[in-house]
């Protein structure tokens, strides 16, 4: 079966992933989730709470990792803006994979025109890096968190449908799948009950690798300044707010969301490669 | 010609995408609410005359089709409108701001292609505890998103350090290579990221090979052996990463020169999406993803002469 | 002096209860063929590599392999090097999977004594010429990817390339199994003719028994890591005398069979895992006594058995 996610190049063979950086990864990733889940009951404090007094002032037992350029307390817009952070890469994964899954099983299935044209714009957008979709669509939306989402997760979308296309069509010619049609199952009933689940692991590994890509992605446009609107707490633009502060020689508030973006990142990345890799070594 | 035959293939396909692209890139426009002359205009006030120079300007009046290959006439000619916020071409603004850009996306592949390759390279060949080191640290650096580098690589170098200037693009070319020395850096740690990887699991593979063992058995030097059977035999995989490191370099150069405030391409990219200066964004956007495409011509081009074993016209698909 | 003359060869590999080669003695005149023979597993390939040095990974060695005279054993990388580009050279199985598809055969031919540092560029590629041409090749071929040439093709390639050092010492580890019919024939006529003309004592590496006798002078039969008999290949052939050749010979198919039915050996070859004591192959042979159970036989004589109970008659008896 030449079937083959698509990955971050190279990432492929993660040896490293096995063992302790996997688990330390996998636990990056709980709390990450556990902190955007709870972010509003545990955040000591209201992020946008301004003190301009006590701008820039460093760690105090009130505000434990100190607080930005305006005086909002930083430890709390880490933890909301972990939801921010997090919900708009999941936006993106949810429905390019949705999407994905249906256009990718409608043309395997069906094949003929439908087909040639799913290629024929799979080629399209990939000419355009997701970044630049979001830019172009921002552009003319203006900013907010649902213009960049829906320009990646178009930019993502094909990831998906290629790769739903060729399981597709390699779970199509086997037999059962026969065996059902003689004896009276409808498509859609074969398709939703047999077909998607069998497909369903190693579409949702792809997902997750694109998981990263997004989270990527829409913090640099929260950096540029076209994600989420200026007051939302987001790591992205806490970078963007933290940038003059570290120009004048207070680095902590825009270091603080720069390390956890990267933790975050290389925690998805290594646990949906290491899941990758799981589900390939499944399949035949 | 076989290989003309194919290279005319490509390039026609190549000019259809295109043409989808500008497509995508001119329609984008009309997705917007309201009609088109507002948004245009978007908040700057609209004088009767000055919506009549507009709707001249875009033809507004004419079918939209009728617009769009009005447009791209123009634009394979070089004319990319005017810029509504800068008030002049917007091809202009281009070429003023077109060699900063390249060279900084120059610098940085040169230090993607030169660091990737090595790390690459000691990885697949040394292995043990300095091949897990350059896994870990290419692990991270994939995980860093360019401006994330930039702003922390601004911080360390130029703020607290003092080796670097922390913005601008300076006066004179030597200048110009000291102020993008640490943008160059931060562009190209992702890239040099996977190169590493890609370069690390190709030779790996290649390292398998019965030629190389039976390259050893006849005497060729360990050297020679990694050179010639090992990494010549990894540059067919390496080069099609080529057109994925283009375009992230094209794309994230928005992020550094942001980042840096550098007067090129990518802040003009952000400061006409943040102003709506749309002709402007759109000429950009169509210059990006076309040079995109011609790096992957290029790559599917070169593909044959480094491995002869590829069959001119079985291209891998995909970016 | 011989070409090579392996003397008590004992190799072990990390994970085996016993050595996977458990004293091999063997020797090829200058200009002699010597076939080894054996199942696949019996430690004949690992043989022919040690005399390049070419162990595996972890492997330690007793005894001594001497190329020309030379232990290779004790040399160090340099003249291990030297040796591998000039006195000794290997042909390999799949000439598919041994010659770099993406560097011209020119480069391959010569790659080895250019690095050798004995040979200039030019020198180095008229030898090329000159050996396509003893191995019915033409000069164009310099030029050619080896994707462009047949397998037989490769094949001649892979052994012009064994003997652009001039070479004491010519390895053929299964030259021909990869290879269809026709180049086969054409490969075993050609290593023939090479060897008369050229004078290179040949060690050559087969299961295929037909092929053993068609090309070698002397034959060792090889089981379970030791040379259990060998002779001179008429005589092994004509009237082998251990129980293991007899019944390798039974289980060949051959066209002048007088019942057309092949005897397959019952049994395994012993687990490398487990310990051995007395003959390898006492458990599969019908001849086997205490005796062969617990005393290893040694081999003796000019046709060699290593067998406490030698049969005298004819193979097609067994």
């Amino acid at each position: 079966m030449s079937v083959a996610l698509t990955r971050r190049p190279g990432l492929g063979r993660l040896k490293a992933a096995r063992g302790p950086l996997h688990l330390a990864c996998l636990g990056i990733v709980v709390l990450v989730v556990i902190a955007a889940l709870l972010a509003s009951w545990i955040a000591p404090q209201d992020p946008n709470a301004v003190d301009l007094g006590n701008a820039l002032a460093g760690p105090s037992p009130d505000h434990l990792l100190g607080v930005d350029a305006a005086g909002r307390d930083t430890l709390s817009r880490l933890l909301l803006g972990a939801r921010t952070s997090l919900l708009g890469p999941l936006g993106v994964v949810v429905f390019s994979t949705v999407a994905g899954v249906v256009i990718g099983l409608a043309a395997g299935w069906r094949g003929g025109w439908l087909d040639s044209v799913l290629s024929r714009s799979t080629e399209l957008v990939f000419a355009f890096p997701g970044m630049l979709l979001a830019i172009l669509i921002v552009s003319v939306y203006g900013e907010g968190l649902l213009a960049p989402v829906i320009a990646l997760a178009i930019a993502y979308l094909p990831y998906v449908s290629r790769l739903t296309r060729s399981l597709v069509l390699a779970e199509r010619s086997r037999p059962y799948v026969s065996a059902y049609q003689v004896q009276g199952h409808s498509t859609l009933q074969i398709c939703l009950r047999h077909v998607l689940p069998n497909i369903a692991p190693i579409v949702l590994a792809q997902s997750t690798i694109n998981f990263g890509y997004a989270l990527m992605d829409l913090a640099g446009l929260s950096f540029l300044g076209l994600g989420v609107p200026a007051l939302t707490p987001d790591w992205g633009r806490m970078v963007f707010d933290g940038q003059t502060a570290i120009q004048h020689g207070y680095p902590l508030s825009a270091i603080l969301p720069c390390v956890l973006i990267v933790l975050t990142v290389v925690a998805f990345n290594v646990v949906g490669e290491r899941w990758a890799d799981r589900v390939a070594r499944r399949t035949p | 010609m076989n290989f003309l035959r194919f290279a005319a293939r490509r390039l026609v396909e190549m000019a259809a995408t295109l043409l989808g692209a500008s497509f995508v890139v001119f329609g984008a426009m009309y997705l917007a609410p309201g009609n088109p002359a507002s948004f245009l205009l978007s908040g700057r006030s609209a004088s009767p005359a000055a919506l009549q120079a507009i709707n001249d300007q875009y033809h507004l009046d004419d079918p939209f089709l009728v617009r769009y290959f009005r447009w791209l006439g123009q634009v394979l000619q070089g004319d990319f409108g005017r810029s509504i916020t800068y008030r002049t071409d917007v091809s202009k603004l281009l070429a003023d701001r077109l060699p900063a850009t390249l060279t900084l996306v120059a610098m940085a592949l040169l230090v993607v292609v030169v660091i990737g390759l090595v790390l690459g390279w000691v990885g697949a060949v040394r292995g043990g505890a300095t091949d897990t080191a350059i896994l870990l640290s290419t692990t991270l650096a994939v995980g860093t998103p360019s401006f994330v580098a930039a702003v922390l690589l601004q911080g360390l170098f130029a703020v607290k350090l003092g080796w670097f200037p922390t913005s601008g693009t300076g006066d004179g070319f030597g200048d110009l290579l000291w102020h993008l020395t640490l943008p160059a850096i931060a562009l190209a740690l992702y890239l040099i990221g996977m190169l590493a990887r890609v370069t690390r699991s190709a030779m790996l593979e290649a390292l398998e090979g019965e030629h190389v063992a039976v390259a050893r058995s006849r005497g060729v030097p360990e050297r020679e052996v990694i050179r010639r059977h090992v990494f010549r035999n990894s540059l067919g995989t390496v080069l099609t990463t080529g057109g994925l490191i283009v375009s992230t370099l094209l794309v994230c150069t928005i992020l550094v020169e942001s980042a840096f405030s550098i007067g090129g391409i990518g802040q003009l990219l952000e400061l006409s999406t943040t102003t709506k200066d749309f002709p402007t964004v759109q000429a950009i956007s169509l210059l990006i993803v076309a040079l995109f495409m011609v790096v992957n011509l290029v790559v599917d081009l070169l593909h044959p002469l480094v491995d002869p074993r590829v069959t001119l016209g079985t291209r891998r698909s995909g970016a | 002096m011989n070409a090579l003359d392996i003397r008590g060869l004992r190799l072990r590999l990390p994970g085996t209860a016993r050595p996977v080669l458990d004293g091999v003695d063997l020797a090829v005149g200058p200009g002699e063929t010597v076939a080894l023979v054996g199942e696949s597993g019996s430690g004949k390939s690992l043989t022919s590599r040690s005399a390049l040095g070419l162990l595996p990974p972890g492997a330690t060695a007793e005894g001594s392999v001497l190329v020309d005279g030379e232990d290779v054993l004790t040399m160090g990388p340099d003249r291990l090097r030297a040796l591998r580009t000039g006195r000794a050279a290997m042909v390999f199985q799949d000439p598919r999977a041994a010659i770099n598809p993406l560097r011209r055969v020119g480069d391959f031919l010569t790659e080895g004594v250019r690095f050798g540092g004995r040979t200039g560029a030019a020198d180095a590629e008229r030898r090329a010429v000159e050996l396509l041409d003893a191995v019915g090749l033409g000069k164009e071929l310099l030029h050619r990817y080896p994707g462009q040439l047949s397998g037989g093709m490769l094949q001649r390639v892979m052994i012009a390339a064994a003997l652009m050092g001039d070479p004491v010492l010519l390895l053929a580890d299964e030259p021909t199994t990869a290879l269809d019919v026709t180049s086969q024939a054409e490969v075993i006529a050609l290593l023939g003719r090479l060897r008369e003309r050229f004078g290179t004592g040949l060690l050559f590496v087969t299961h295929d028994l037909g092929l053993a006798a068609a090309i070698s002078d002397r034959v060792c039969v090889m089981y379970a890591g030791r040379i259990v008999e060998s002779g001179p290949a008429g005589a092994l052939f004509e009237r082998p005398r251990h129980p293991y050749t007899a019944a390798l010979l039974a289980s060949t198919p051959r066209l002048d069979s007088r019942n057309g039915r092949l005897a397959a050996i019952d049994g395994q070859p012993p687990d490398l895992r487990q310990e051995l004591t007395g003959c390898a192959f006492a458990a599969r042979c019908r001849y086997a006594t205490e005796l062969c159970r617990e005393q290893t036989p040694e081999p003796q004589g000019e046709h060699a058995v290593a067998c406490h109970h030698p049969l005298e008659g004819s193979p097609l008896d067994v």
